[in-house]
């Protein structure tokens, strides 16, 4: 995916959400970092734009609510989740580039039920690799991208890497 | 920066670099986020058992880890001098050994003797955190410290900080100094020759012997504890004279620049090192140190729990 293919599926994707959620003021777009936030913020440019209307985004980082505590040799760093409350009668949109396990979403959706009780959580992706190994599935995909396991999805963004937009599989 | 957290143990400040002590402090932003929320608590250090071992006593730091602890989910054990073997000839050694059978995962010790954490961490698997060893090092003393400042003042590069009181038997005072040089802080020593000898220049930091000289300088102040209980005759002039030469009195707060941030690690002489109505002033951040403490103490359990050993 180039450029215009990534700004293309976003903006699908933001007609979407508008399509499923007739109140786009009650739906926070939750990012998980670093370029879930990113793609977060870019959808919500696009609601603005198509519905006239505002739509909130917020932070969720799930390394504290992960899965493998202890079973790695470094540490990230973790940054600072921030949504808005309270979520009890919002739709929650967690977005991220890319969906493989299915693992980072579960913390995900761990750490949004911390902050409250929403009315619902909905699932945006940039890129679905498939190999799940929850039963999670996405509401909104900007493109399915069937993958070995070797394989590797590489995900660039113009905000958080620097480099112009793209999306592409690198075998080993 | 962009390092990444590889450390199981937190003995003290000096071994750690500068970026890993801003790394501690961003992931202290994080953790400081989840006393905000609805629960209070994350699944960090499920299955994690820490053992807050302390062989001084200790209210507020022991307080502090614990509640960390649960905060991230991990069971607690607590032993005092009082409930352990050692009252009954074991080693310190053997102790550790025990804790270790046990599966403790997390060692938290306060211990009298400089080192007590380091000869723990070298022998065992599990992490070991320093909460204070004799006058050597107080890690997260020192890193709540450094949060503090930089929140309130958005930045530790520059600012010139005072500590001021009984420097040379202060296990806070010697985590602050390390800390704050790395951050790129001036800092100046103040207190009676004998408790600030010059020989603490070396460190890179300046020393005074008059605080009215140093006070209308300085963006932080930061008093120590008068340790009554550490305290020998010979190295000290007396409460009365100490008040009058190094007391931060209402009058000499006056001095003081209108944002300088006043600070003290507790628990507070009331009339000896700060006068009331100071520490219970506008300028004063006692109480965001206790809350940071938690943040950071949370920040550092992560880090060196989380690890893979």
């Amino acid at each position: 995916m180039d450029a215009g293919a990534v700004r293309r599926a976003l903006r699908r994707i933001a007609h979407e959400i508008i399509e499923r959620n007739p109140q786009p003021e009650s739906v926070v777009l939750a990012g998980i970092p670093s370029r879930g936030v990113e793609i977060a913020r870019r959808i919500a440019a696009f609601i603005r734009q198509i519905a006239k209307k505002d739509v909130s985004t917020g932070v969720i980082d799930v390394a504290m609510h992960r899965d493998d505590v202890g079973t790695r040799k470094e540490l990230p760093v973790v940054r600072a989740s921030k949504l808005p409350v309270p979520l009890e009668d919002r739709t929650v949109v967690i977005v991220d580039d890319v969906l493989y396990t299915g693992r980072t979403v579960r913390a995900a959706m761990d750490a949004i039920n911390s902050f409250g009780r929403p009315a619902r959580i909905q699932l945006a992706v940039l890129v679905d690799r498939g190999h799940r190994e929850l039963p999670i599935r996405p509401d909104y995909v900007g493109k399915n991208l069937p993958t070995a396991t070797g394989e590797q999805i590489q995900v660039r963004l113009q905000e958080t890497d620097n480099e112009p937009d793209a999306v592409w599989l690198e075998r080993e | 920066m962009s390092t990444r957290w590889t450390r199981k143990d937190l003995l003290g400040l000096r071994e750690l670099s500068g970026d890993e002590i801003n790394f501690v402090l961003e992931t202290t932003d994080a953790f400081k986020q989840v006393g905000t929320r609805e629960i209070k608590k994350v699944p960090a250090l499920r299955g994690k058992t820490l053992v807050n071992f302390f062989v001084e006593p200790s209210t507020r730091t022991r307080t502090s880890f614990e509640l960390a602890a649960f905060r991230l989910s991990a069971d607690v054990i607590n032993i005092s001098a009082t409930t352990s073997s050692l009252t009954k000839g074991e080693t310190l050694k053997d102790t550790a050994r025990n804790l270790e059978a046990l599966h403790a995962d997390i060692i938290v010790l306060r211990h009298s003797s400089a080192g007590a954490p380091q000869f723990l961490a070298n022998r065992l698997k599990a992490s070991v955190i320093n909460a204070g060893d004799g006058a050597h090092e107080h890690p997260t003393q020192g890193l709540l410290d450094l949060y503090t400042i930089r929140q309130r003042r958005g930045k530790i590069a520059g600012l010139h900080v005072a500590i001021i009181g009984d420097i040379l038997f202060s296990r806070v005072a010697r985590s602050n100094i390390f800390g704050l040089l790395k951050l790129g802080a001036r800092v100046t020593l103040v207190g009676p020759s004998t408790l600030v000898p010059r020989e603490f220049e070396k460190l890179g930091v300046e020393v005074s012997h008059r605080i009215e000289d140093v006070l209308p300088r300085t963006d932080v102040v930061n008093l120590l504890r008068i340790q009554h209980e550490r305290q020998r005759r010979e190295y000290f002039p007396g409460l009365g004279e100490y008040i009058r030469l190094f007391g931060l009195t209402k009058e000499r707060a006056k001095l003081l620049k209108q944002d300088c941030l006043i600070m003290h690690p507790g628990p507070i002489n009331r009339g000896v090192e700060i006068d009331s109505e100071v520490a219970d002033g506008l300028q004063s951040v006692i109480l965001d140190q206790v809350t940071n403490g938690l943040a950071v103490r949370m920040a550092v359990l992560y880090l060196c729990g989380g690890i893979a050993t």
